[in-house]
């Protein structure tokens, strides 16, 4: 019987040691080159750089990096260059979690751009504010980040006061996804699936909620694990359920995944979803043709913004190997606004960065206000981003395609 | 509508899945006592050697002309990672304490998962695979089978009956089941053990490179990471079927396909219990399931006792 326990045990072992051993390698050098004239000042970068969400992790590591050499090559402030140190979290909390006190330990870092994934964000937000480290995510979408648990009740209470981020959150999106689909699409039986993660459930929570007050019908719900890949038993559910559409919080390789399975079970109806499934991969990884499906994503597309076109032609010139993908325009923003608040620390100590540099970068963090990427940037008393342009992308012909772009107001 | 009969075949579909990659971890248990927790891995090469030898044919080929390339494809890549890992990293280890080549095993999934990740064109994120094209099955009306599924089921069955006569009825066979009793005696006996264990990695290397394929055909998509989730499954199927018997590793695999499709679709439907139905719940129940059967059959549904071979 000795064997069975051993079975057992090793089993709990592997689980706990695939996880940990995901955990990045690199070597710790930073600020080393003080051989140069003036200071200077890292900007960390978290974001899974590997495993299946590192599409959109390259995209926000590259565009930091090309943030901080636009503002080295225009000695945007003086006496300082600023340089990226970036982490790999494989979209893992706990990687996160290490990644966060690392970068607290590296004492030029002064402001972090990630993570991608809001569960990550959690668990990376308490170690920030306890060492006054501003950290600003292009991505994070879940209201509760910035807003406290009870924000669905009003009761908004800001958690952390270094915590910053220049995409909108959830509420509005939801909201967003469920007029659009309710009153553009004309779908009023949904079908409601999330992957049990922060975001994921959040999101499909608001969906939910504001599709049955403007008068749609939940037709059902269920769950997918992440990093799972067999989801018919689900795709059953709902061809079985009469659902003429199916709202997905989740990210891309569970939702591409999903849509598949739905019509290949046999219900041709559309897959809608957050900017998690807002991806080429969502189309890409998967035979089964995805036109029709939704997106939501934040902001309007980077394409289509006269202020973008300077990034665009930027990273085109600097010859990234990945693309930007969703939220390259918002990592941008999230670095430059770092640079405007050190900009401001530097310039009020009398070009010279003070001792306590980051409990007043993040200070100056609530003050930084510019014409950026993605519009004007600027952060409300809860740290979120003012700027709350939304957009709707479809399925056509194997590319997504935006077929509303709108203001939301609620 | 009734969904039952669809549940159950796509349950079924995903049981022999598990089940093909169930038998690698139990023959090799069966014969050294060894959790080969870089199976998974094998699975995921084996997906990965399939594609390139899809790659490699010309454009426009015919999936079904195809898919045997594939397959052969698949198990030679499959294959020769398995016998080199038993070779390099496990024979050396014959002797030493359970624990070192276990740690060893977990130490090549990393290895092998991080290779592919890196050299792999393209492994970085999922890669696209050859799907079926055209539309599912029709049975009785409202069952459909896809056409990948339909592979698997079809390739489950066929690949246990040809393991089953090999095993019983060829002289290979028999001398795997003489080692599997008693490594020792079968030496003295004259048979090349070290051959049979090689044989054991080989047979359940390439059942897992007929796996992959079907994982890749399903899904149509194969990703470098792909072999962990589904290689703890497959080890779960092992162990609930009676690890070291390759029925019992077909069987489990088989029950926990069921189980996981069935208690998504009807936990919730039974009074008082809606809260603990749907996806999110699925592996609690798979897994209060093991832990019943574990408890009353520690050996698994139709193992043996292994306690005295030790």
């Amino acid at each position: 019987m000795r064997h069975r326990s051993l079975l057992i045990l090793t089993t709990v072992i592997t689980t706990g040691a695939l996880t940990l051993t995901a955990c990045g390698s690199r070597d710790d050098k930073s600020g080393s080159d003080d051989s140069k004239k003036g200071t200077t000042v890292v900007i960390g970068v978290d974001a899974p750089l590997t495993g299946s969400l590192s599409a959109l992790g390259q995209g926000i590591k590259n565009s930091v990096d090309l943030a901080v050499q636009t503002a080295n090559k225009n000695n945007e402030v003086p006496g300082v260059t600023f340089k990226i140190e970036a982490l790999d979290d494989q979209a893992v909390p706990a990687t996160g979690k290490a990644n966060a006190t690392k970068l607290v330990g590296m004492k030029d870092v002064l402001g972090v751009v990630g993570p991608l994934n809001s569960g990550v964000a959690q668990s990376m937000q308490g170690d920030f504010d306890k060492a006054n480290l501003t950290q600003v995510s292009p991505a994070n979408t879940n209201p509760s980040l910035s807003q406290g648990d009870k924000w669905g009740s009003g009761d908004k209470k800001r958690g952390f006061k270094t915590y910053f981020r220049t995409s909108t959150t959830d509420v509005v999106q939801g909201k967003f996804a469920a007029n659009y689909l309710y009153n553009d699409a004309k779908k009023k039986k949904v079908f409601v699936v999330n992957d049990k993660q922060t975001y994921g459930a959040g999101l499909a929570a608001i969906f939910s909620e504001e599709f049955k007050r403007l008068g749609g019908t939940v037709v059902g719900t269920d769950s997918v694990t992440v990093k799972e890949t067999d989801f018919s038993s689900t795709a059953n559910k709902i061809k079985s359920s009469g659902a003429d559409s199916v709202y997905f919080g989740g990210q891309y390789p569970e939702g591409g995944l999903l849509s598949d399975q739905i019509k290949k079970a046999g219900a041709k109806i559309p897959t809608m979803g957050g900017d998690g499934i807002y991806d080429p991969q969502f189309i890409k990884a998967s035979g089964e043709a995805n036109d029709g499906d939704l997106a939501t994503s934040v902001g309007f597309p980077v394409e289509k913004l006269p202020t973008a076109k300077k990034f665009i032609a930027d990273y085109k010139a600097a010859g990234y190997k990945d693309p930007y993908a969703a939220y390259g325009g918002y990592s941008y923003d999230a670095a430059w606004s770092i640079i405007q608040a050190v900009k401001a620390v530097v310039a009020d100590n009398g070009g010279k960065l003070p001792d306590d540099a980051r409990a007043k970068v993040t200070t100056a963090m609530s003050k930084v206000s510019f014409d950026g990427v993605t519009g004007k940037v600027s952060f409300d008393e809860f740290g979120d981003t003012t700027n709350k342009q939304l957009t709707v992308y479809q399925v056509k012909n194997g590319a997504w395609v935006d077929v509303k772009s709108a203001t939301f107001e609620d | 509508m009734n969904e039952l009969p669809q549940q159950l075949a796509d349950g079924l579909a995903l049981g022999a899945l598990y089940g093909l990659i169930a038998i690698g971890y139990t023959m090799v248990y069966g014969i050294v006592q060894l959790i080969n927790f870089a199976h998974g891995e094998i699975f995921m090469v084996g997906g990965f050697g399939a594609l390139s030898a899809y790659t490699i044919l010309p454009d426009g080929t015919s999936l079904l002309l195809a898919i045997p390339v594939m397959l052969i494809g698949g198990a030679v890549v499959s294959v020769a990672v398995a016998t080199a890992a038993e070779r390099f990293a496990y024979r050396p280890l014959r002797g030493a304490p359970r624990l070192a080549p276990l740690i060893t095993a977990i130490g090549l999934s990393i290895v092998l998962q991080q290779l592919v990740w890196g050299f792999y064109p393209g492994a970085k994120s999922p890669v696209s695979f050859p799907e079926f094209t055209g539309d599912s099955f029709q049975i009785l009306g409202s069952l459909h089978i896809s056409r990948a599924d339909a592979f698997v089921l079809a390739a489950a069955p066929l690949c246990m009956l040809a393991l089953g006569v090999f095993v019983s009825k060829s002289r290979s066979g028999r001398a795997m089941q003489a080692t599997a009793q008693d490594p020792d005696t079968a030496k003295l006996m004259g048979i090349n053990t070290d051959r049979i264990i090689v044989m054991a990695f080989a047979i359940g290397a390439a059942f897992a490179a007929v796996a992959a394929v079907a994982e890749g055909l399903d899904k149509g998509q194969i990703r470098f990471e792909m072999g962990f989730l589904l290689g703890l499954k497959a080890f779960t199927a092992a162990v609930l079927g009676g690890i070291g018997n390759i029925y019992g590793a077909m069987i489990g695999g088989v029950l926990l396909g069921l189980a996981e499709t069935l208690s998504i679709a009807y936990v919730e439907h039974i009074p008082g219990m809606a809260q603990f139905g749907g996806g999110a719940w699925k592996d609690i129940w798979v897994f209060s399931l093991l832990i019943l059967v574990l408890l009353f059959r520690p050996q698994g549904l139709i193992g043996q006792r292994v306690a005295d071979r030790a």
